[in-house]
């Protein structure tokens, strides 16, 4: 489902030039759980907006659902990006849209489906992360958690092949981001659905099928680099 | 259909992206509403003046109009003899002639006093001038030497004319020192070149004018008989008559005018400029509110394109907020427009109304300046990887 290898990433040029993903090599099957971990700014973040399509690769490889990404154009990333899901640090909910309206923002980049059924399915998802009494609100009067389970129901709305998620429980309590994880996982299962979460979170890391360190921009020892 | 719709529909993200933030909104339909009703007035002003400029004009009985080659516009009229006139009698489509003269007089105030120039027509009463029937009978009034037939829609500056004769007083006043009654009123209308308007026979003209060279007229009005071409008599009768005259058609004689006062006077260049100037200052204010709410929202528009929504659907919500805007900006600036045209008509007597054409141009000049500006606001967000903006 996606598979990486000898990428490279680096930020700026000429003397500031820095170096933030050295030779990583990386493989997500479906219906996989992969965590990442790792101290911040090793350059996890810029790895999952690679996978996600969201820059564009310089050196080494990204196959995403069979794909090159790599010298892909703008609507190719574009087409592969329907089928992922992105839950990112700062969730970037649309301010002037309630809870349900966000959403449903993502179940509508599915075809085919009835408004009727997209509404459905956005209030499924919004009771799956427990906020079906905040439908009607507005992102301005949801606490930060709340807002970062309407950015997962919304990820998840679109019915994503593979979903990737930056530090997902970060802001929740311990009860809901376990419930929030187990989610995923069982969306894992469901829908083989490969899952790539990068955490910090010591809590969740027994939901990982597999565990990946990162550091200093390489995949440490231990990790299952493809060969 | 309607249920294909239905089922088909998405949330309104471009009404919701407006509405949720009013007073913006507010503040962003008053600037366009001000741009709109800047090119309101502006181009009213300017085709109310070349409407106003043929409001005599428009009213002759007349195939044809044989004018002096002299003669610039309705405000500085030359003469030429009335014999060419009589000579395009001898052409077979010609039906009748009006000789008609044509000159600014000065009129006194018989109120205060005060003087002030006139347009003054003088015709025999026995001939047709105006398509208005109405006026035959009146016209009978001025076969008595010194009789005026006075315009009750002239500015009010002449006098209380209309009120005075209205209410059954004598009413006389004086033009180049020779004295004349009002024998009644016409309404006719006030133009650009002429402030009032006055009839009276072509003798009283001669008594008035003793200066006018005999046999001299200014405008020679023909009819032609029905089924004739006009077009075909111009071009016979110019061939025929020497080169003293012009011969025009009666849209002719209009654009004549017209174009002394587009072409001869800055006025037309300087309304066309003004709403030019309205048309940029929308520009600009449009393109400021939608840039900033672009730049606002550009996080926002950077996850649907992470999402997977493609440039042109995003493209398309801009574009549906400019609509919105231009449609709801444009609303209050007709409305205002038409007040505002009523008041000009009150204050100038000036035939300044709303006309289709100015409506759709008005509204299509906002709505390109909504969609252009929507369009530049936008290309920040073409240009940059969502990664980057988020």
């Amino acid at each position: 489902m996606v598979l990486v290898s000898g990428l490279r990433h680096s930020y700026g040029s000429g003397s500031m030039r820095r170096q933030v993903l050295q030779d990583i090599s990386l493989r997500v099957d479906p219906g996989e759980v992969v965590l990442l971990t790792g101290p911040s700014g090793c350059g996890k973040t810029t790895l999952l907006t690679l996978i996600g399509a969201l820059r564009q690769v310089q050196e080494g490889s990204v196959r995403l659902f069979g794909q090159e990404l790599r010298d892909a154009s703008r609507s190719t990333r574009l087409t592969l990006r329907r089928r992922i899901g992105m839950i990112i640090q700062g969730h970037n909910l649309l301010r002037c849209l309630t809870a349900e309206q966000n959403v449903q923002m993502g179940a509508d980049l599915l075809q085919g489906l009835s408004y009727r059924a997209r509404r459905d399915r956005s209030r499924e998802w919004l009771r799956a992360v427990g906020l079906s009494d905040h439908l009607g609100k507005l992102p301005h009067d949801l606490s930060g958690g709340q807002k970062q389970r309407v950015a997962i129901a919304r990820a998840l709305a679109a019915r994503p092949q593979l979903l990737l998620a930056d530090e997902p429980t970060a802001s929740l309590d311990s009860r809901t981001g376990r419930e929030v994880v187990e989610l995923l996982k069982g969306l894992a299962k469901d829908q083989g659905c490969g899952v790539l979460m990068v955490t910090h979170d010591p809590r969740i890391l027994d939901v990982a099928d597999r565990l990946v360190q990162m550091e200093d921009g390489q995949l440490s020892q231990g990790a299952y680099a493809i060969e | 259909m309607l249920g294909r719709l239905w089922t088909g529909r998405r949330i309104p993200l471009a009404w919701l992206l407006l509405t949720r933030q009013p007073v913006r909104l507010l503040v962003a339909l008053a600037g366009i509403a001000f741009a709109g009703i800047l090119m309101f007035m502006q181009l009213g002003f300017r085709d109310g003046l070349f409407d106003a400029s043929v409001t005599i004009h428009r009213l002759f009985d007349a195939d044809l109009v044989l004018i002096s080659p002299r003669s610039s516009s309705s405000v500085s009229m030359a003469g030429f003899p009335r014999r060419r006139l009589v000579q395009a009698m001898a052409d077979p489509a010609v039906e009748g002639i009006t000789p008609v003269h044509w000159n600014l007089l000065l009129w006194r105030n018989p109120e205060n006093r005060s003087t002030r120039s006139i347009l003054t027509l003088g015709f025999e009463p026995s001939d047709p001038l105006f398509i208005d029937p109405s006026l035959q009978p009146k016209a009978k009034l001025l076969q008595d030497r010194g009789r005026v037939l006075f315009d009750e829609r002239s500015r009010p500056e002449f006098g209380p004319v209309a009120e005075w004769f209205r209410s059954g007083r004598i009413v006389e006043s004086e033009i180049g020192g020779q004295r004349v009654r009002v024998a009644g009123l016409v309404g006719l209308g006030t133009s650009f070149g002429a402030d009032g308007n006055l009839l009276t026979s072509h003798e009283t003209y001669l008594k008035l004018l003793p200066n006018t060279p005999p046999g001299s007229i200014e405008v020679g009005l023909i009819r032609l008989r029905p089924g004739s071409d006009a077009v075909a008599a111009v071009e016979r009768l110019q061939r025929q008559l020497p080169d003293d005259v012009t011969v025009l058609t009666k849209d002719g004689f209009i654009a004549f005018e017209q174009n002394y006062w587009r072409t001869s006077t800055s006025i037309g260049f300087i309304f066309t400029l003004g709403a030019a100037m309205g048309f940029v200052v929308g520009c600009v204010i449009v393109y400021q509110i939608l840039y900033s709410d672009v730049s606002d929202h550009l996080p926002e528009y950077a996850t649907l394109m992470a999402m997977g929504y493609r440039l042109p659907t995003l493209l398309g919500v801009v574009a549906r907020e400019g609509l919105l805007l231009a449609t709801f900006g444009y609303l209050p600036a007709y409305a205002a427009g038409q007040g505002l045209y009523l008041l000009v008509r009150n204050a100038t007597q000036l035939p300044v109304t709303m006309n289709t054409t100015r409506a759709l141009t008005v509204f299509t000049m906002i709505l390109v300046m909504c969609m252009a500006s929507a369009v530049l606001a936008m290309r920040k967000l073409g240009d940059a990887d969502p990664a980057e903006i988020f």
